[in-house]
């Protein structure tokens, strides 16, 4: 037997596309998000509202993945924003190849700020960069309190942690959300994560993550 | 199931180093960190899948979990971590940042010789 030392990245194919996308959004001075969390987070609905809300502080692009149609693209549109949908056709996640045919379709130079809205799924989108200045994560309290603990690689990894429909703790049912342990569990992972409890619905602690989105353009 | 896709780069790096040294690996070796959620059982399938019919074929494959670390804040050292127990191995502490996670990478193919 002839033993060989290889020491080859295995996703270099991926990482190389997520570096010219890091490049070509350096290049037009673009904050890009990408936004991860299992199906039906409200995802779409969060970001929605924020193009809306924040029409005059940010010019926002958003590339959309979905297994299959092109419904979150046309939900983004009616907001007036670009929007590009990426169907995937089965594929658990986005790839940086997919992102990088889908950064060539947004007006860039109009942009300021390119939010990517991943695949719903708490797990294989946090093993692929796409060249993302920073990754977000989003639980929504019908979730449970557990996800940080029980998935932790993207908690470990997102700069922020928007944790969605709060206004659903006042129904009955639900008032077992523990936020001060799903804070406690992203902060051990993550001392870095800054955490926003929010409804996209009602608006409630929406300003808090405006801020904190504005000042990334700024800076 | 992003191993699926790990499992098809994985097969191409491999058959790209058969290529070259002309000769069929028999095993290899790939090393991973915790937080890119690669469960072994579910690779080692997808890699037979993929390979069905090519010179990897019947390729043993092995996945080393590389420990997860972090840097200490108290006492400004390194530690390998446990998620279910996050604390200092050396002083106990429990403020730390976690190190970034080793890339997936493969690290040794063993060829057939003639």
């Amino acid at each position: 037997m002839d033993k060989q030392t290889v020491g080859k990245r295995i996703l270099s194919a991926n990482e190389q596309f997520a570096q010219a996308n890091a490049e070509l959004l350096a290049a037009h001075h673009l904050v890009c998000l990408n936004m991860i969390s299992s199906p039906g987070s409200g995802k779409t609905t969060l970001l929605a509202r924020t193009i809306t809300d924040m029409r005059d502080r940010l010019r926002i692009g958003v590339i959309e993945g979905d297994l299959r149609t092109d419904l979150d693209a046309q939900r983004i549109r009616a907001t007036q924003a670009p929007a590009v949908q990426i169907e995937t056709k089965g594929s658990c996640h986005l790839s940086a190849e997919q992102v990088h045919g889908a950064l060539g379709q947004l007006p860039l130079a109009d942009l300021n700020m390119v939010i990517i809205e991943n695949v719903g799924n708490l797990v294989c989108p946090a093993s692929f960069a796409l060249g993302e200045s920073a990754k977000i994560v989003v639980l929504s309290v019908a979730e449970g309190d557990d996800k940080p603990a029980k998935y932790p690689s993207i908690f470990a990894r997102s700069a922020a942690l928007l944790i969605n429909k709060i206004d659903l703790l006042a129904a009955e049912g639900l008032a077992d959300f523990d936020t001060d342990r799903v804070r406690a569990d992203a902060s051990r992972l993550n001392r870095s994560i800054e955490i926003f409890p929010l409804s996209a619905r009602t608006g409630q602690g929406m300003e808090n993550w405006y801020d904190w989105l504005a000042a990334r353009v700024r800076s | 199931m992003h191993e699926t896709m790990i499992a098809q780069s994985l097969f191409e790096a491999i058959t790209a180093e058969a290529n070259r040294h002309r000769a069929r690996p028999v095993s290899a070796r790939v090393s991973c960190g915790q937080l890119n959620s690669v469960n072994e059982d579910v690779l080692v399938f997808a890699f037979a899948a993929v390979s069905r019919g090519s010179v990897c074929e019947g390729l043993t494959l092995e996945v080393v979990q590389k420990p997860l670390e972090a840097h200490c804040t108290d006492c400004d050292r390194d530690f390998r971590v446990d998620l279910d127990q996050p604390r200092c191995s050396y002083c106990g502490g429990r403020h730390f940042t976690l190190l970034p996670d080793p890339p997936l990478v493969l690290e040794e193919i063993e060829f057939e010789t003639e």
